[in-house]
């Protein structure tokens, strides 16, 4: 007989908010003129990402508990998550939307699915027609990204890594200039993230073999009384880690960190960075807080090694970097190794320092790539290192900005960026992984190289005159200033936002 | 009056004034008239908290704590000892000075970039104060590492050709050794008490750590002081980041920033690491006395009058390590006296061959002979300044290097009598330098050369007279001194050796 589910809609409202703005937007599209659906699609974008900020804010907050047969929890940590990705992800869309003075979302071309160069794309150029099917794509893979930390049964966190996944891979595709590369970066994404999932998926299964369910929970208490099956436990949990370390661009499974990066529309890469790292440390956190915490002594070790080899990686391949995109990506492989670090220490302070890092993070990424997107030569983006040169001299705002995001990712001071990465190396140090705090330090050093090297380009190099700046809309500037206020402020001010971390870290079992 | 937090308010003027100047529009055409203001309202604050300090008193006073990260263990915490004040008190005096002498370093067009030098100046005087007068272990390294922006900014984008380079290495350099410190930092949080106040300095004081855990603490801390100090063998960042520098961004650079490496050793590796700090004291003595006699020796070769006066730096800075760590109450007092003296001296040293170099356009001394008639003024200062450099009796120095060879010989004969070769090398490459430079035949074509200028006046004359004031009466600062080392020195747990006479009594 089956029973139907009690589902606590109230807990599950920003989700349901989220999901439904991204299929009315879909509905638009078919609906719409052309000429309506941009500012349409914007306002309804960014409406449903506030409305369902809010609604988390009033309402799941109150109505917190495991719910939908035990798939969902929304706690702490759940609710930390979803909210810094609704914050997030409206500063990305800000960012998403900015036509570089033309009437269409610059970054984007009008015929994703056209070859370039062909009759089909010049058509649709000449039509001017809208890129506006990015705004329920975004929509979607943001309601995934908002169930994956929130899920407490395998399949669900399956489902959800789907959901976030597939519009990301389209999104990547759709760059309008250099349209090759991008459709090269979506390709290897899209062939390197299905692998990926097959390794979860697998995972899954073992662990299904394991303890005869899906849920979290029944998994972890399976830990403690199964005995005889560890063969199964072990490597499950291992390509389970695969499938997240994959998402986070974790070593050894970064391969496509950098060339997504870098081929993907600027402003997908910013919130591809930031939000996808976020969704995907709160999945681990579930799972390896909730799950399977009881069998940390045998992933710990192995997690460790992972840490120390992705900072190592991130940080030393990064200093041969040219390219402003990739540099970026080599250092989000490298923070990927930082919040890992903090993640390993385990216990509340290990879940609360994680989810610091990843707000710090996520501040400094989507701004960066904003300000990447503005620098243009001869109509497309000028992203190689000599082509910024000298630009503190003609464009001192984006030029101060942009290095004080450096400053930040190079964890100077006064910036998130220290205080974040004092979180994670104080969490590891109280919990045994000082090696692992000293690895981070050296790397830290090695990647403020490559930072202070940009910055050495934007205010000491010979001014050039063929790379431009453009002057952003008034939505790019509200999501950089927000960003490099609240890079500033988790610096100098940080206390509010670690008493809410601490208070979030505690999970539901 | 003495409730107001003082220290506070030091900093926040200049740290406001640099504020200030960068929300300036374009155009402002007084920024450095603005900054000069700030500058000397800073040093009339500073001076008032001189007058509200009790010399006699070694402990740390005019106190001010307030919860900053309670999560981290963190407070705003400030106060200062007799050592912190006179650092503060030197940076504050020297940033005035700098700002008249950087007058015509960048053109009062009104640009962004004219705005930018004076600001960061200002900036950078926040956060010396800063360092000097944090009370917390965290806030203290906060000020260290935040310090390396404002003056990578001044080398990098105001210096000389090669400025770009030079800025990169003192950047990573410094930034190495304060990530070494950060996670000595954590340790010894994690040592320490914890809690909401786990990082002041009182509550970390008198810890019995012990074994590795300490020495391990005790080298975090050490290497980065070290390489900031800069001590051989991690000093080669120096010489070419104060050649490319300004003149002025070069005092600051070596007259009080390098400073906060022999402060920190006093402050953190000796009061926190005790026995480490005793473990560690024999390397550390062959490193100091490596560093005068090879300092020295480079500066005699050197033919680039900046890199001279750095060289110079590195043996100096060998002489105050070396009386830290001989750990008597002479040596130590003469170590911290020292530091004020030789931040007048490299002062006055680089300002006056910045004068030179503004003139005749080259840093080489073979380009120089005779300027003894072209310029007597700057000459003559000149060599006032170099003779403070060599320690003439009268002369600040010589009070300082006295009592750090006295104080040494009375623990560690071997290291006083070896690093006291110093003292002649000094004589050999200050009195080679002035004699390339000022005597010899009247050069041709100079004719037109004008002597010191009013507004250089003005930065001479407060230098020679610190110079002087300091050489013939140094009691003053040696009683706001010797307090602050003798605490110092109690933390620690060593007692001066017994004065020679008693000791040998016995033989006779």
């Amino acid at each position: 007989m089956f029973v139907a589910p009690e589902i606590d809609y109230l807990a599950l409202l920003p989700l349901i908010v989220v999901f439904a703005g991204g299929l009315i937007g879909c509905l638009l599209e078919g609906f719409l003129k052309r000429q309506q659906r941009v500012s349409a699609q914007l306002w309804l974008t960014i409406g449903t990402l506030v409305v369902a900020l809010v609604t988390l804010i009033w309402v799941a907050r109150d109505n917190q508990g495991i719910t939908a047969a035990g798939a969902v929890t929304v706690d702490g940590p759940t609710l930390m998550i979803q909210g810094l990705l609704l914050v997030l992800s409206i500063l990305g869309v800000l960012v998403m939307s900015e036509r570089l003075g033309g009437t269409t979302p610059d970054a984007f071309t009008q015929s994703g699915v056209s070859v370039p160069g062909s009759a089909e794309e010049a058509d649709a150029v000449r039509l001017g027609g809208t890129t506006t099917e990015i705004y329920p794509l975004t929509l979607l893979a943001i309601g995934g990204m908002m169930l994956f930390p929130a899920a407490n049964d395998l399949i669900l966190m399956f489902i959800a890594l789907e959901i976030l996944s597939l519009p990301l891979y389209i999104l990547s595709g759709l760059a309008r200039r250099r349209r090759l590369l991008s459709q090269e970066a979506a390709l290897k994404y899209f062939l390197l993230g299905a692998f990926s999932s097959a390794f979860f998926l697998f995972g899954a299964v073992l662990l299904y073999g394991y303890s005869g369910s899906m849920r979290l929970d029944v998994i972890a208490e399976a830990i403690g009384t199964q005995t005889g099956m560890d063969g199964l436990l072990i490597p499950g949990i291992l390509l389970l880690a695969t499938g997240l370390l994959f998402k986070v661009g974790a070593v050894p499974f970064h391969s496509w960190t950098p060339d997504v990066y870098q081929g993907a529309p600027t402003p997908v890469t910013g919130f591809m960075a930031a939000c996808t790292k976020v969704a995907a440390f709160g999945a681990m956190l579930r799972l390896f807080y909730v799950g399977v915490e009881a069998a940390r002594l045998d992933w710990q070790p192995i997690l460790a090694v992972v840490a120390a080899i992705t900072m190592v990686v991130g940080a030393v391949v990064s200093i041969v970097q040219t390219d402003i995109k990739r540099i970026l990506a080599y250092s989000s492989i490298a923070h990927a190794g930082f919040i890992l670090t903090g993640l390993l220490a385990m216990e509340q302070v290990g879940a609360s320092s994680t989810m610091f890092y990843l707000a710090a993070y996520g501040f400094m990424t989507v701004p960066a790539f904003a300000l990447v997107a503005l620098v243009r030569s001869a109509g497309s983006e000028a992203t190689h290192v000599n082509q910024w040169s000298g630009l503190g001299k003609r464009s001192p705002w984006m030029a101060a900005a942009f290095s004080f995001l450096l400053l930040a990712f190079a964890g100077i001071p006064l910036t998130s960026g220290f205080t974040g990465k004092f979180a994670v190396f104080a969490a590891a140090i109280a919990n045994d992984y000082a090696w692992l705090a000293v690895i981070g330090v050296l790397a830290s050093a090695v990647t403020a190289y490559i930072y202070f090297k940009v910055i050495v380009t934007l205010y000491f190099g010979e001014t050039r005159t063929d790379t431009v700046v453009v002057t952003p809309s008034a939505l790019t500037t509200f999501a950089v200033v927000c960003g490099v206020l609240v890079t500033l402020g988790l610096g100098v001010a940080p206390a509010p936002v670690l008493d809410l971390a601490a208070n979030a870290a505690q999970f539901l079992r | 009056m003495s409730d107001m937090p003082w220290l506070t308010i030091l900093l926040a003027v200049p740290a406001l004034g640099a504020l200030a100047l960068v929300l300036m529009p374009r155009g402002f055409a007084r920024s450095r008239e603005f900054a000069l203001g700030v500058s000397l309202v800073t040093l009339a604050i500073a001076l008032f908290v001189g007058l509200e300090f009790i010399v006699g008193n070694g402990h740390v006073q005019l106190q001010e704590t307030y919860s900053w990260i309670p999560q981290f263990g963190v407070s705003f915490a400030l106060g200062v000892d007799g050592i912190a004040l006179s650092m503060i008190l030197l940076s504050v005096i020297l940033v005035p000075i700098c700002l008249i002498a950087a007058w015509d370093d960048v053109p009062s067009d009104g640009t962004r970039r004219q705005q930018g030098y004076v600001a960061w100046i200002l900036l950078l005087e926040a956060m010396m104060i800063g360092v000097f007068a944090a009370t917390d272990v965290f806030l203290f390294y906060v000020f260290f590492e935040a310090m390396l922006v404002p003056v990578y900014f001044l080398i990098g984008q105001y210096g000389g050709p090669e400025r770009a380079a030079a800025a990169t290495k003192f950047l990573l350099y410094s930034l190495l050794g304060g990530l070494i410190m950060l996670v000595a930092v954590i340790g010894l949080y994690v040592a320490g008490p914890g809690g909401s106040e786990g990082f002041l300095l009182e509550n970390l004081t008198g810890l019995e750590i012990g074994g590795v855990t300490e020495k391990l603490l005790f080298l975090g801390f050490f290497i980065a002081f070290a390489i900031k100090a800069p001590m051989f063998p991690v000093h080669t960042w120096l010489p070419q980041a104060a050649t490319e520098a300004r003149p002025s961004t070069a005092v600051l650079l070596v007259g009080v920033l390098d400073k906060v490496g022999t402060f920190g050793m006093l402050r953190y590796c000796l009061q926190l690491f005790p026995e480490a700090s005793k473990w560690a004291t024999p390397l550390v003595l062959v490193l100091a006395v490596i560093s005068i006699i090879y300092g020295a020796l480079l500066a005699i070769g050197q033919k680039d009058m900046m890199r001279l006066i750095a060289f110079t730096s590195i043996s100096h800075f060998g002489f105050i390590v070396l009386g830290i760590f001989a750990m008597t109450t002479i040596s130590q007092t003469g170590s911290t006296l020292y530091m004020v003296n030789h931040g007048f001296t490299t002062a006055a040293l680089f300002l006056i061959a910045g004068m030179l170099i503004a003139r005749r356009g080259s840093r080489n001394i073979a380009d120089y002979g005779g300027w003894q008639r072209v310029t007597p003024v700057i000459a003559g200062t000149l060599l006032v300044a170099g003779l403070s450099g060599l320690a003439l009796p009268g002369l600040n120095a010589f009070v300082s290097e006295f009592m750090v060879i006295v104080g040494t010989f009375q623990r560690y004969p071997a290291a006083a009598v070896l690093g006291a070769t110093g003292v002649i090398l000094a004589a050999l490459y200050i009195l080679l330098w002035y004699q390339k430079i000022a005597t010899g035949p009247k050069p041709e074509n100079l004719s037109t050369t004008r002597d010191m200028t009013v507004r250089e006046k003005f930065v001479v004359v407060p230098l020679i007279g610190a110079l002087l004031v300091l050489g013939f009466y140094p009691k003053p600062v040696i009683d706001m001194l010797e307090p602050a080392v003798t605490i110092t020195l109690q933390h620690v747990g060593v007692t001066d050796p017994a004065p020679a006479t008693s000791a040998d009594g016995s033989e006779g």
